[in-house]
């Protein structure tokens, strides 16, 4: 099969958000914040977010260390959800896990995704989704003012 | 040296097919290694022929089952050349080893104010249990450094290793680095200082002729599924009068002298930490494991090993931009190969390996202290066993090449 099928998980546009990620900075006074690890790879973010009276998004930042898939990833969540509502930021969350999880979404929900609708390709990538769920994860999870922690574990990791 | 290799992997029918439209690649032997036909035989025999429950049966099977248990037995203790067979206990796995030593001798014989030693290059399985020992105690956790070429500090270890110290805690080989440890050295050192050595063998007994009563170690851990056995069977080797000084693991049936209402006597070792049904297959699959590798001979695992690393090394080290960890000199460096490529993480790195059917792992391979030390998060590792070739190793270096392309050129001029 070769390098071929590759080009469907690194489309040009990932790579772009990676080399070049968006709204990659800390924002020191954001109403909402997180940090959140894969403890499978080692990749974390520290993702923060700035709510308004109104609760819209203001602004939003992140900073970490992770692999292509899940820094450009965060790049696109940060442009998608950027002057959303907290509502509409938490349903753009669950249309982009159900997206990578192989279900289906109207065709609106995932135009409202912007460039984070090109990671459905992940899901043929099995052992890549938590990279790219791990931003939308963080945001979901600092709206709902969660703690920081792990995502999920699963087992790819347990055979030392 | 392909010759015999592949006549071996021949043994293993997993190795067979093809991954991504490629011939599979298994370099992930780290992880678990894969079986040969002779191993799932033995599984497949022993539950057609023989299963009964072991030791307590007056039936013919249980006879049986418990003869082919205890033969596994013997033939780990020879394989590993422990004096008696009653040193020789059946685990879940090496981990599962490791915590039964900190949870009993450790339990027992570490007090406010004694220290640990371990090193910075420990898998957490021989990290954790001690760490959470001395935090329960309020002992001191030290750790040995390394050198620049990934090699341990002696000096440092030499400094570190007190009369203070009561346990020396040490993987016998790196299952990052590549490192082989000096555990004999490490053990002559600690018994110098009134203390004892615990082994970590998981990555060493696997691939190297292991003497127990050579290198003079107290304890020393394995899996079983790393040397081809079953998953959920792994040894703890002990020194029989640390053993009988030591209560037991866990509480239940077979580990019993006599029970009364409210007290209770244990069973002699082994016995004593092997409370419960134990995995009989388990023990009897890595048996015909140990048979299997006897009849390789070990010499000869190792000897093949080195060749592909001496073929190996130096040419990933050769390709720009591709960082190896460890010691550079291939006389030092076993078949496990921690590496990265500039500036793309080792998941990506991996994702494109698995397209072109080469299996290799990413990430902190269960040893965050070591990837903090070394400034990293993470890392991709291709680990070699028995039934690798050199082909396997030119399909690893032309899947890297061709990763390299793909991430600097590939992508970016097709579209």
């Amino acid at each position: 099969m070769g390098l071929e099928r590759l080009n469907s998980l690194y489309r040009e546009v990932i790579l772009d958000h990676s080399d070049h990620p968006h709204h990659k900075h800390a924002l020191p006074d954001a109403t909402h914040k997180i940090t959140l690890k894969n403890p499978t790879c080692g990749d974390v973010i520290n993702l923060d977010i700035d709510l308004d009276d109104h609760d819209k998004i203001k602004d939003i930042g992140f900073t970490g260390d992770g692999c292509t898939i899940s820094q450009s990833s965060a790049s696109m969540m940060t442009d998608a959800v950027m002057g959303k509502s907290k509502e509409q930021a938490l349903h753009m969350a669950k249309t982009f896990s159900d997206m990578v999880m192989g279900k289906k979404h109207p065709q609106a929900d995932l135009d409202e995704l912007q460039d984070a609708a090109i990671l459905s390709n992940v899901m043929t990538f099995p052992a890549r989704i938590k990279c790219a769920t791990l931003s939308w994860w963080a945001l979901q999870r600092a709206l709902l003012k969660q703690p920081d922690g792990n995502v999920d574990s699963d087992d790819s990791d347990k055979g030392e | 040296m392909d010759s015999t290799l592949n006549k071996v992997m021949n043994d293993f029918p997993i190795l067979n097919q093809k991954v991504n439209d490629e011939r599979l690649v298994y370099l992930d032997n780290a992880a678990t290694a894969q079986r040969p036909n002779q191993v799932i035989k033995a599984l497949t025999h022993f539950y057609q022929t023989d299963n009964a429950n072991v030791h307590r049966g007056v039936h013919t099977l249980a006879e049986r089952a418990t003869a082919d248990y205890e033969a596994a037995r013997r033939k780990v203790q020879k394989f590993i050349n422990a004096p008696e067979p009653e040193e020789v206990i059946f685990t879940k796995g090496c981990t599962d080893g490791l915590n039964l030593v900190a949870s009993t001798y450790g339990e027992a014989n570490i007090s406010a104010g004694d220290e640990i030693v371990i090193s910075i290059m420990e898998h957490h399985s021989n990290l954790i249990p001690w760490q959470q020992l001395a935090n329960r105690k309020g002992a001191t956790l030290k750790y040995i450094h390394l050198t620049d070429d990934g090699e341990l500090d002696l000096d440092e270890a030499a400094q570190l290793i007190t009369d203070k110290t009561k346990i020396v805690a040490v993987a016998h080989a790196s299952n990052v680095m590549g490192t082989v440890n000096p555990i004999k050295q490490l053990a002559k050192l600690a018994h110098q200082h009134g203390a004892v050595f615990v082994g970590d063998g998981a990555q060493a007994v696997p691939h190297m002729a292991v003497d127990v009563q050579d290198l003079d170690v107290d304890f020393y851990a394995f899996s079983g599924h790393k040397m081809m056995g079953p998953t959920g069977i792994g040894i703890l080797y002990g020194k029989r009068k640390l053993l009988e000084a030591m209560p037991p693991y866990q509480y239940g049936g077979e580990m019993i002298g006599f029970v009364h209402e409210q007290s209770s006597t244990w069973a002699e070792i082994p016995y004593k930490f092997e409370a419960g049904t134990q995995n009989i297959a388990g023990a009897v699959g890595l048996g015909a494991a140990v048979d299997y590798l006897t009849g390789i001979g070990m010499d000869a695992v190792h000897e093949h090993e080195q060749q592909l690393v001496n073929y190996l090394l130096p040419k990933m080290e050769a390709i720009d931009g591709v960082q190896v960890y460890g010691p550079q000199d291939p006389a030092k460096h076993t078949g496990v190969i921690a590496f990265n490529l500039e500036n793309l993480h080792p998941h990506d790195v991996a994702t494109a390996l698995d397209m072109e059917g080469v299996a290799v792992r990413a990430g902190h391979h269960c040893a965050q202290p070591l990837m903090a030390y070394l400034g990293l998060t993470a890392t991709a590792r291709a680990s070699f066993y028995l039934y690798n070739t050199q082909a396997d190793a030119d399909r690893l270096l032309v899947a890297i090449q061709e990763t390299k392309e793909f991430f600097n050129h590939g992508s970016r001029k097709t579209k």
